[in-house]
């Protein structure tokens, strides 16, 4: 659903949901995951909908994944560093409320 | 830790005040949210390259130089943290990597710039529905370039130019959608005389506008009832398939922290939104804190350097001189824009959720009212509206303008979200990372 101008070169790994992906230094998780061909972050707590990111800037919280064991982060506000791991939160429930 | 001036954002108009007053000799940090300079408007401007700046163009580039600029500036740059507390005291609370810090300030600038609108049609919460500005922020800061049939909708200059700029990456633009019929007015155009404040721009609109004609996208205005199916939109009247639809209904500048710091706003009814209450050199009632760029009000990216430049001044206890009569020159641009680009006062239909965390619809604000919600505040008690982490970004508007509409008021009358702190999530790891002064209660 995206692709990436060829001036960016993938030289980061991150793993989402267990899978190696390969990414490119400057990317936020959001931009990574959507590069990757993930339209879904996760399910809506309250209705169970699916869910991604609206806005890439930080404001609508859509975006919201488990990162390095941390629930609830922000996806498109996190940078990739090698060696990140993510996990998306798909079963409807959300930690920590 | 104590500095003459904190700025918060990093933006055209953060950046350049930070080199205006470091220039006046004033000790500066600048705290912002994203991993490096540049704002939304100039987002990855020091790793574009040529391909990049081909497709974004020059408005873009000319963010470069104010980059580097800021770099080489001395001044203490925190990127990567989050505001989550601003008291008129100008005391600054904010988390970065992990733990939370404090720091005071004689001055602080609030430059948090402006977010898209978020329009509430059925359906917009699905994915392969993003605002067009997020596609354009995926573009300039990872390359990222849509697959697929796009469909853009709603209105407004940014509408046009995202359109255009992903034809130059390569992108598969199918239609336009215009909520207003003010790009009829972009044809019109050229017989308007060029002395008319904001002739520049209009002649951009028309050039865009065509640009994307001659390209094969099929244009609509004045389209209603939108809907997001996931795999097409409908509106009144149609359907057309695509893979990614790209909304949009201006931007509006974010006040959360203007707001949590206790300064009155003012709704500006051209734009259907709120900015917090400041003169034109970005003074508000409290002598601590200035406001420069689009978070004092939407006048894009040169007029937010300058209002930067302009604050910075201030700050340093300089007169800004010839600065001001350049920022009202950039200013007197607006009213044409905003005349032409009016946001389109449809309601959210029954159905369309208005409140994303919470999942609540138009439709449930509406019985609310009916209820007994008399304003944006208790509908928080009745419906949950606005407590979700978003913490109201994406609903505040929209849920203002559907009480305002159910009870015959003026939103200005139904006001909006009263803002605490923390204005951003904070973790209670974070809040035990916090030492000696601002460890105690009332930093809280």
């Amino acid at each position: 659903m995206f692709r990436r101008l060829p001036e960016r070169k993938a030289s980061v790994t991150i793993e989402i949901d267990g899978e190696p992906v390969s990414t490119a230094p400057g990317d936020s998780v959001a931009a990574a995951m959507l590069a990757a061909g993930i339209a879904v972050f996760r399910h809506a707590p309250v209705d169970g909908g699916l869910r991604g990111p609206w806005c890439a800037m930080g404001v609508c919280f859509e975006c919201l994944v488990e990162i390095d064991g941390e629930p609830n982060r922000q996806a498109c506000m996190t940078p990739v560093r090698e060696g990140l791991r993510v996990a998306r939160r798909t079963d409807g429930s959300e930690p920590g409320r | 830790m104590s500095v003459d001036l904190v700025i918060v954002g990093a933006g055209p108009a953060g950046m350049a005040a930070a080199v205006e007053a470091a220039e006046h000799g004033l000790s500066v940090t600048v705290l912002d949210d994203q991993p490096e300079p540049g704002g939304q408007i100039y987002r990855g401007i020091e790793r574009a390259g040529p391909e990049l700046t081909a497709i974004l163009g020059e408005e873009y580039e000319a963010g470069r130089e104010l980059a580097a600029d800021f770099r080489s500036a001395r001044i203490d740059y925190l990127p990567n943290s989050a505001v989550w507390r601003l008291d008129a005291g100008a005391r600054i609370a904010f988390s970065r990597e992990g733990s939370a810090s404090t720091v005071s300030a004689r001055r602080v600038l609030i430059a948090t710039g402006a977010m898209e609108r978020p329009m509430p049609i059925p359906g917009a919460e699905r994915p392969g529905v993003m605002g067009a500005g997020a596609a354009q922020v995926l573009l300039k800061a990872s390359g990222l370039v849509p697959a697929g049939r796009i469909v853009l909708a709603g209105s407004g200059p940014l509408l046009l130019l995202v359109g255009c700029q992903l034809l130059d990456a390569g992108a598969e633009v199918a239609a336009v959608l215009e909520t207003t019929a003010g790009g009829d007015y972009l044809d019109a155009a050229p017989t308007l005389p060029r002395a008319l404040a904001g002739w520049r721009d209009l002649a951009r609109g028309v050039a865009m506008k065509r640009r994307l004609r001659r390209a094969g996208v099929a244009f609509r205005s004045g389209v209603r009832g939108l809907a997001a199916t996931g795999q097409s939109v409908r509106f009144d009247g149609g359907e057309i398939a695509c893979d990614l639809l790209l909304l949009h209904e201006g931007v509006v500048p974010q006040t959360h922290l203007s707001r949590q710091a206790g300064l009155a706003h003012r709704w500006r009814p051209e734009q259907r939104h709120w900015a917090p209450v400041a003169d034109a050199l970005g003074r508000t009632a409290e002598e601590t804190l200035l406001v420069a760029g689009d978070a004092g009000g939407i006048a894009g990216a040169r007029a937010a350097s300058l209002s930067g430049r302009v604050a910075a001044r201030l700050a340093a206890g300089v007169d800004p001189g010839r600065l001001i009569a350049a920022l009202d020159r950039e200013r007197a641009m607006r009213p044409l824009l905003d005349r032409l680009f009016r946001p389109h006062t449809a309601l959210p239909a029954d159905e369309a959720l208005v409140c994303r965390c919470e999942s609540v619809t138009a439709g449930d604000i509406r019985q609310a009212v009916r209820d007994g919600a008399m304003g944006p505040n208790q509908l928080k008690a009745f419906a949950r509206v606005g407590m979700g982490p978003c913490q109201g970004r994406m609903c505040g508007l929209a849920a203002a303008e559907v009480i305002a509409s159910e009870r015959g008021l003026p939103v200005e009358e139904v006001g909006s979200f009263r803002i605490r702190p923390p204005v951003k999530p904070v973790t209670l790891g974070e809040l035990a990372s916090m030492e000696g002064e601002a460890a105690d209660a009332e930093a809280l």
